[in-house]
């Protein structure tokens, strides 16, 4: 948030919150442990509201749901700034003194009224109220959000429009009250505090700041690139253009968890070289010309990893890698060697310390405090500093330090991949407990939870497309098709169904996915695919007929 | 709540039942008709949802009585309403012995063959019946009938008894005293006496009638139970009036004066109870009146209830003012079907008449009253099990601290108190603690209700003041009848202790029984003559407390279990070691389920088994008598 990519506040917060809204974002099943911090607050008196096209596991803790269309975040965020501007329940204190901008975004919001936001959003008003009046009262309220919000053409703008409404209420830089996107794995965010993105350095250091660039280039002894690099999408952009002829992978499965499977696939498969550095032999592994096998970093090496709350703590090894699996340290040391860079044989302790020297958000961590105080939060500037719970303490000094939060009028736009006749129906996808993501951490091990993939859809769906659970149908969007059982999941609602691309050998989800992406962070439209459904007749002929009239639109 | 449903469904008629209880479904996520439109969109839940699972037991409740059990369909229905997981609601369920999860028949006897109502004849009853309709608790849904052992109904004075229940479209429950097989199977059949018939209550037994010395029972039999009008011609809402009067700090400061102990069994001083909740700072107070009065032997609440009903509602009423509760609770066990009637008619006409409500008597303090049934568990009785009941959970004892004062129903200050200490109140408001004070002794004050019952000429219902002797109370019951000699008294009920004839002349108050080793407990008096078999009175005591422990704390769920097999092998002559190796067990047994049983259940549960071998010589012919 504001410069830095982190979750403002941490998970103690969500214990002591008066209002905690899960915005897109189903952390009971994807996030158990955050979600863990959830219930102790909902037993501590927190009210939860959950925005969610479907009723999902988190959902239904709530004390209400809201059940936007696929992709209308942007509608009801403003909506819901609207109303509590209108309402009065906006901070002036705040807005006055922390930010800017402000007469813009109650100029663009205007227009979203909550009669709009209803359309927009299928949500009847009253509820849209009662969530900006529960939000705006509140003494101390949290938005979470996942990849419900992130994983859509306009990922940025849903962002900014959620915090828009906590610069609104000054719900941010307060105990209690903040912004905190969930991350999906134990380290997602240490992955970009690393700078393992395309436009900072590590501890979100721009790459085009010059001052930032001579003192890696000084530390590091090489001359660094002036400008930002290719952030996924941008790298597959660039392989169709024949300009990216090689990718060195690490721990990561984009044939398989990319949007678009067919073209990530074709793109991956015409590298001239490609080098993939994991703990399995994923399908991007199989296509690649050199594998090089890792050991686990989470029990067969040192290191350490960060979570959404900021905190860096010690991973510590436990067990020897299998025979020929090495560390990344090794590895890349090897590589730089083989490069004619001698970077010696570094301990994990000594990469972090390199570490602390360049980045001042971490320049207190010591590996000896860090296990001293179980992990410490960023920023931590130095060996008296004990971090901070929260961020943007500063917003709320008079007067502010530093640059003031701005508000950014940002406008609705429904998802690129547009309901029609051929395809009526709205597919979202996401995850389930059991699984995680392409499989290929949790698909080794047994669940009785696990059932395989399927083509949830509601009841009524299903009644009226004469079909019966079990049966499998082939689900066909503008770009693939994949042939998936049918489950009937009282969760949804008429012409809207879920996938996830826990099982890409079994039903490869992503052949159906969209890969508009959002230009500035990357992310494809996981979340909203144009679908129809085509009942496989027994003899193999399949009737194409039967989808019509079905969707949104006549439901 | 992550809820998992099953596939079954309830009846219609369940469903009505339910909803009857709960009121219709808001939508389709809680049970209601799927509106895709509008429940695609929004849905209700987390705070407001969970905070109705203390509706659990009435729709249990209604459910059964409906359809005879509660069908799988019933109960994923109510789990729906509720937002509680079926597990654990078949767990809540399955507590109470009064609810069948698996289908039986719609009309069911209860047959009590507990203490008292085996000294009449209960036994004989059972054989008959169960030459009928096969054994207890037999399935017999082709029949149409069935019927169950129980342990005691609180109708002893009218033993032996039972209870009938028959599920339908206007269900029936309905207590009969002086039961025989004939009229259990009479009321029974499909054909048998109409409703009202049945439910007829029998006529009090209340031998000092027209004493003008009574107090607590001065009413009864003189008042309709049915009438505010009648109740406040005879004296009623007049201590209501008083309370206000001399205000909160004023009541509670009659009662500390008064020494008003409680007559649950505990004797706990009710004015210190008041003071701590009237003084707690969290909010809300609640208060709760114990009716779940299941000592076996014990049916004083059960009179002053059917009898004097709106006595028990304006003594909640002046207790509410008094320590700041806007709400009471009232648990009434489910054996007591017309006590819950006259109570349930009681409260519907004191709201009627703004006795209970948001402004009572307009006199501007907020106070109400709600009826809760149990549903067969003496364990409910204990006050932290009972709000675990109310709450809708297994009515499983909680640990103390924190004692309810602090951490009540819903973990608010709560005040608990049984019937007959309520009922105190107004005669204390009316003429003050001090005056209050001067009858019984300087320990124990007041008078004190005494259900005696057994073989005795005149069972019934006394009121004495405390103090005086048992022999005394056994001469104004007509003593022993039929020339036959006292053979021994139960005082105090399962959980209290046996006392020997040249015990009788101890008074009747708590310091004057503790220097016998008795106790007061809950006013239990079952008389034995000469011919009654003692071992048989303890083999079934042991068996009550086996069966009604609720298994939560080790103690007293194995030790109930291994003190009653010790008992059955001394009475089959089948002692391990010898007869003084198991009494030695049983005394150790005792000790361990006394120090370390969370709650009375298991510290008490061997109190009468170990009175009667010391006292008795049971067992010294190797049992066979």
């Amino acid at each position: 948030m504001f410069g830095a990519g982190g979750g403002t506040s941490s998970y103690q917060e969500m214990e002591e919150a008066d209002v905690i809204v899960l915005w897109g974002s189903n952390a009971r099943e994807t996030h158990p442990i955050f979600f863990h911090h959830v219930l102790q607050g909902i037993r501590n008196g927190a009210e939860l509201y959950v925005v969610d096209p479907r009723r999902t596991g988190s959902a239904q803790w709530a004390d209400a749901w809201l059940g936007i269309d696929v992709g209308s975040d942007i509608a009801l965020a403003n909506a819901v700034g609207r109303e509590i501007i209108a309402a009065g329940l906006h901070n002036r204190t705040f807005i006055d003194r922390a930010t800017t901008g402000f007469d813009a975004y109650r100029a663009k919001v205007e227009s979203y009224t909550l009669e709009f936001a209803e359309r927009a959003t299928g949500v009847p008003r009253e509820h849209i109220r009662e969530l900006a009046h529960a939000y705006a009262r509140a003494d101390r309220a949290q938005i979470c959000w996942t990849l419900g919000i992130t994983e859509h053409h306009n990922a940025t703008d849903n962002v900014v429009a959620l915090i828009n409404l906590a610069l609104l209420t000054g719900h941010v830089g307060r105990y209690g009250s903040g912004l905190n996107p969930l991350r999906g794995q134990n380290n997602v965010q240490g992955g970009g505090d690393m700078g393992a993105i395309p436009n900072k350095y590590p501890g979100f250091q721009d790459v085009e700041d010059p001052a930032v660039r001579a003192k890696f280039e000084k530390a590091w002894g090489v001359s660094l690139p002036h400008e930002y690099g290719w952030h996924l999408s941008q790298m597959y952009e660039a392989m169709d253009r024949g300009e990216l002829t090689t990718v060195y992978a690490i721990g990561e499965n984009p044939c398989q968890s990319e949007a678009d499977q067919h073209r990530a696939v074709r793109l991956m498969s015409n590298l001239e070289h490609l080098v993939v550095q994991d703990i399995f032999l994923t399908k991007t592994a199989q296509l690649a010309h050199v594998v090089l096998p890792a050991a686990a970093s989470w029990s067969e090496s040192e290191g350490t990893v960060t979570n959404s709350e900021r905190r860096v703590q010690r991973v510590r090894k436990a067990m020897e890698p299998p025979a020929g699996a090495r560390t990344d340290i090794e590895i890349l040391c090897d590589l730089a060697r083989k490069m004619g860079r001698d970077w010696g044989h570094p301990t994990a302790e000594e990469v972090w310390d390199e570490l602390r020297s360049l980045s001042p958000m971490h320049a207190g961590m010591s590996y000896e405090r860090l296990e001293a105080y179980n992990g410490i939060q960023w920023p931590c500037y130095d060996e008296s500093h004990p971090g901070e719970k929260f961020l943007h303490a500063r917003l709320w000094e008079e007067p502010v330090r530093g640059p003031r939060a701005p508000f950014s009028a940002v406008d609705f736009e429904p998802p690129v991949d547009e309901l029609d006749e051929e395809y009526p129906i709205r597919l979202t996808t996401g995850r389930r407990l059991d699984s995680y993501n392409t499989g290929v951490q949790t698909g080794g091990y047994e669940s009785p939870l696990r059932r395989g993939e399927s083509l949830d859809l509601s009841p009524e769906d299903v009644r009226r497309l004469g079909l019966e659970e079990g049966e499998r149908v082939r689900v066909s969007s503008r770009r693939g098709s994949v042939v998936a059982p049918v489950r009937i999941d009282g969760t949804l609602r008429p012409g809207l169904a879920f996938m996830t691309l826990h099982f890409p050998d079994e039903v490869a989800t992503n052949l159906l996915t969209i890969d508009a992406t959002d230009p500035r962070s990357g992310t494809a439209e996981f979340k909203a695919t144009a679908i129809r459904i085509d009942r496989i007749a027994t003899d193999g002929a399949e009737n194409a007929a039967i989808a019509q009239g079905v969707g949104t639109q006549s439901a | 709540m992550d809820l998992h449903f099953g596939k079954a469904r309830p009846t219609s008629a369940e469903r009505r039942a339910i909803d009857e209880v709960l009121g219709p479904p808001e939508s389709g996520w809680v049970g209601g008709r799927r509106r895709p439109e509008i429940d695609g969109r929004f849905a209700r839940g987390g705070h407001e949802a969970r905070s109705r699972r203390h509706l659990l037991l009435p729709a249990f409740h209604a459910a059964q009585a409906r359809a005879g059990f509660i069908s799988e369909g019933a109960l994923t229905y109510i789990c729906q309403r509720l937002t509680v997981p079926p597990a654990e609601a078949y767990g809540v369920a399955s507590f109470y012995a009064m609810f069948s999860l698996t289908k039986r028949a719609p009309h069911v006897a209860h047959v009590c063959d507990d203490v008292v109502c085996r000294l009449k004849g209960a036994e004989e009853i059972c054989e008959r019946l169960e030459e009928y309709l096969g054994p207890s608790g037999s399935a017999n849904t082709r029949e149409g009938a069935t019927w169950l052992r129980s342990p005691c109904l609180g109708l002893c004075e009218q033993a032996p008894a039972a209870l009938v229940t028959r599920a339908g479209e206007k269900p029936l429950e309905a207590g009969m005293g002086a039961a025989t097989a004939d009229r259990v199977l009479e009321a029974l059949r499909d054909a048998g006496p109409d409703d009202e018939t049945l439910e007829d209550p029998p006529p009090v037994a209340l031998p000092q009638f027209g004493d003008p010395e009574l107090r607590l029972l001065a009413r009864i039999g003189h008042v309709d139970p049915e009438s505010l009008d009648d109740y406040r011609a005879h004296g009623g809402y007049e201590a209501l009036r008083r309370a206000v009067e001399l205000g909160p700090e004023g009541v509670i400061r009659e009662v500390v004066d008064s020494k008003l102990v409680g007559r649950g069994g505990a004797a706990f001083p009710t004015g210190r109870k008041w003071e701590a909740v009237a003084r707690a700072p969290v909010r809300p107070h609640y208060l709760v009146c114990n009716a779940d009065e299941s000592e076996p032997g014990t049916f004083k609440d059960r009179v002053l209830m059917e009898e004097d009903p709106f006595a028990v509602i304006e003594s909640m009423t002046i207790a509410g003012f008094a320590t700041g509760c806007e709400r009471g609770y009232l648990y009434v066990r489910g054996e007591y079907p017309l006590a819950a009637r006259r109570l349930s008619l009681a409260i519907a006409s004191a709201r009627a008449r703004g006795l209970l409500g948001h402004d009572v008597l307009g006199l501007g303090f907020a106070f109400d009253v709600e009826l809760r049934r149990g549903a067969g568990a003496y364990i409910c009785g204990e006050e932290t099990a009972l709000f675990n009941s109310v709450e809708g959970f297994r009515g499983e004892p909680r640990n103390k601290p924190p004692f309810p004062v602090v951490s009540g129903l819903f973990g608010k200050p709560t005040v608990i108190n049984n019937v007959e200490t309520l009922v105190n109140v107004p005669s204390i408001v009316l003429e003050a603690g001090p005056k209050y004070a001067q009858t019984g002794t300087a320990q124990s004050t007041g008078t004190k209700l005494f259900c005696v019952s057994g073989n005795v000429a005149r069972p019934g219902l006394y009121e004495v003041p405390f103090g005086e002797t048992l022999a005394r109370l056994l001469e104004r019951a007509g003593g022993v009848p039929g020339g036959r000699k006292l053979q021994a008294v139960l005082l105090g009920g399962a959980a209290g202790g046996f006392v020997a004839p040249g015990e009788i002349h101890a008074p009747l108050t708590f310091e004057g029984l503790r220097a016998i080793g008795a106790s007061l407990g809950s006013g239990v008096v079952v008389v034995f003559d000469d011919t009654a078999d003692l071992r048989d009175t303890i083999l079934r005591i042991a068996a009550f407390f086996r069966d009604e422990s609720c298994g939560q704390c080790v103690p007293c769920r194995v030790g109930t279990v291994r003190q009653e097999e010790a008992l059955h092998r001394l009475a089959r002559g089948k002692a391990i070691g010898s007869a003084e190796t198991e009494a030695r067990l049983l005394e150790e047994l005792a000790q361990v389920m006394r120090d370390a049983s969370i709650c009375g259940l298991g510290q008490t549960a061997s109190g009468a088994v170990l009175t009667a071998m010391k006292k008795f010589n049971l067992f010294s012919n190797g049992g066979h008598r």
